[in-house]
């Protein structure tokens, strides 16, 4: 369990940084959200569970979907438009 | 005796014009000035031509890399100083953590009397199974009271910044609305199938996350994020017209406002009677039980229905800019 929540660790530290050098910023988008995702299951291990349900809803899932909304106003993925037409 | 005064005369005087000033009239003396039409005569397009020459000028002059020394120092200087600042501020949080006192230990500062007090006490004086609920619902009500209240103002600033007044700038607005449905997923079927089945068991989860907050994990805070996750998939699926068919403006408006004023009601006599604590009357029941721990199930169900409608809200503020 100790070794599990190791790798889940240096997985969340990769995510963080990858979150801040990815050029794209759908990409970092994504990667953040898996980075809430793990967190939850981090919250979880902390014996937590109100906190891993809260991270899960509103971390990975409103504040992406927020961040995405927010890029397709800012014109950010409009490279993704032009390739669907 | 007053002799008449002849019609120019007449509407010179101060009350007549007052009176024509109130009620909108052009005081025939002001802003009779013959204009200058000089300005008119450049039109839009050698204006626009200008002014693209003009940044240009300025753009190769300020941004001409090569030779422009002071800029070439300025963002040297700028990356030094950003790694500086950020080498810096780790160092000083890891020297920070170092001093922290081990994780669990019986004699750390957090050990103290409040935390004995709601371990040992929490369940016979809240009747919460989940003692997290216990504690921020009913020994710290009221940090939850400003804390949804927090989310309420929140809601309101994206509504004044993000919001398309429909009366004065009716043609951006839809040519927005025009532009987002350009990109839209035309109904997609695969989604509006998954959401068909997923809904329901979302709303359901979301609903006994709020009913159970007192005995199992979760409250009103996930239990709303959850419904307003699933009200955003929903609307992703099947269009605003659908979700407008029972979340509008007017729901959002009530729903908040009739759960912010129940829980400022329960709970806002602390204001009064600071840490003192007011009986509420109803019997806290079986711990375990539903229908137990007094005021804390109506109040998870207030915080929840503030939190989906506010998060729904910030969706639909952020994609068409109005409720």
């Amino acid at each position: 369990m100790l070794l599990f929540e190791y790798i889940l660790l240096i997985f969340l530290i990769i995510c963080a940084v990858s979150v801040s050098f990815s050029k794209n910023l759908l990409n970092s988008v994504i990667i953040f959200m898996s980075y809430s995702l793990i967190m939850s299951v981090i919250w979880i291990l902390l014996e937590s569970p109100d906190l891993a349900i809260t991270e899960a809803a509103v971390g990975a899932g409103v504040t992406s979907l927020l961040f995405f909304v927010t890029l397709k106003r800012i014109k950010a993925m409009k490279e993704e438009g032009e390739q669907d037409e | 005796m007053s002799k008449p005064l002849s019609k120019e005369e007449y509407d010179k005087r101060l009350f007549n014009r007052v009176n024509g000033w109130i009620s909108g009239e052009k005081d025939p003396f002001l802003d009779n000035m013959p204009s200058d039409h000089k300005k008119e005569a450049i039109t839009e397009e050698e204006l626009k031509h200008l002014y693209d020459e003009e940044k240009l000028e300025v753009v190769e002059h300020v941004q001409d890399i090569d030779h422009n020394k002071v800029y070439k120092n300025f963002f040297r200087l700028y990356r030094i100083l950003a790694v500086i600042c950020c080498v810096t501020l780790i160092a000083l949080l890891l020297f920070t953590v170092s001093h922290l006192p081990p994780m669990g230990e019986s004699t750390n500062p957090a050990h103290n009397e409040v935390v004995d007090k709601y371990v040992r006490d929490g369940l016979s004086d809240t009747g919460a199974v989940n003692i997290v609920s216990g504690m921020i619902l009913d020994y710290r009500a009221f940090d939850t009271f400003g804390e949804s209240n927090v989310l309420f103002i929140a809601a309101c600033t994206v509504l004044i910044l993000m919001r398309n007044d429909k009366k004065k700038e009716k043609n951006i607005a839809s040519a927005i609305a025009e532009e987002e449905k350009r990109y839209e997923p035309k109904s997609d079927s695969i989604l509006q199938k998954v959401t068909f089945f997923l809904f329901p068991i979302i709303v359901i989860f979301g609903i006994y996350v709020i009913l159970n907050g007192h005995i199992s994990p979760g409250g009103g805070f996930s239990g709303g994020a959850i419904i307003g996750a699933a009200f955003i998939l929903y609307s992703n699926a099947y269009g605003f017209e659908k979700t407008e068919q029972f979340f509008t403006e007017k729901t959002y408006k009530w729903v908040s406002f009739s759960a912010l004023t129940f829980y400022c009601l329960a709970k806002s006599y602390s204001f009064y009677t600071g840490a003192h604590h007011l009986e509420s009357g109803i019997p806290l029941g079986v711990p375990g039980a539903i229908l137990s721990s007094g005021l804390i199930l109506p109040l998870n169900i207030c915080v929840g229905m503030v939190v989906a409608c506010t998060m729904y809200g910030f969706y639909a503020l952020f994609k068409k800019g109005g409720l």
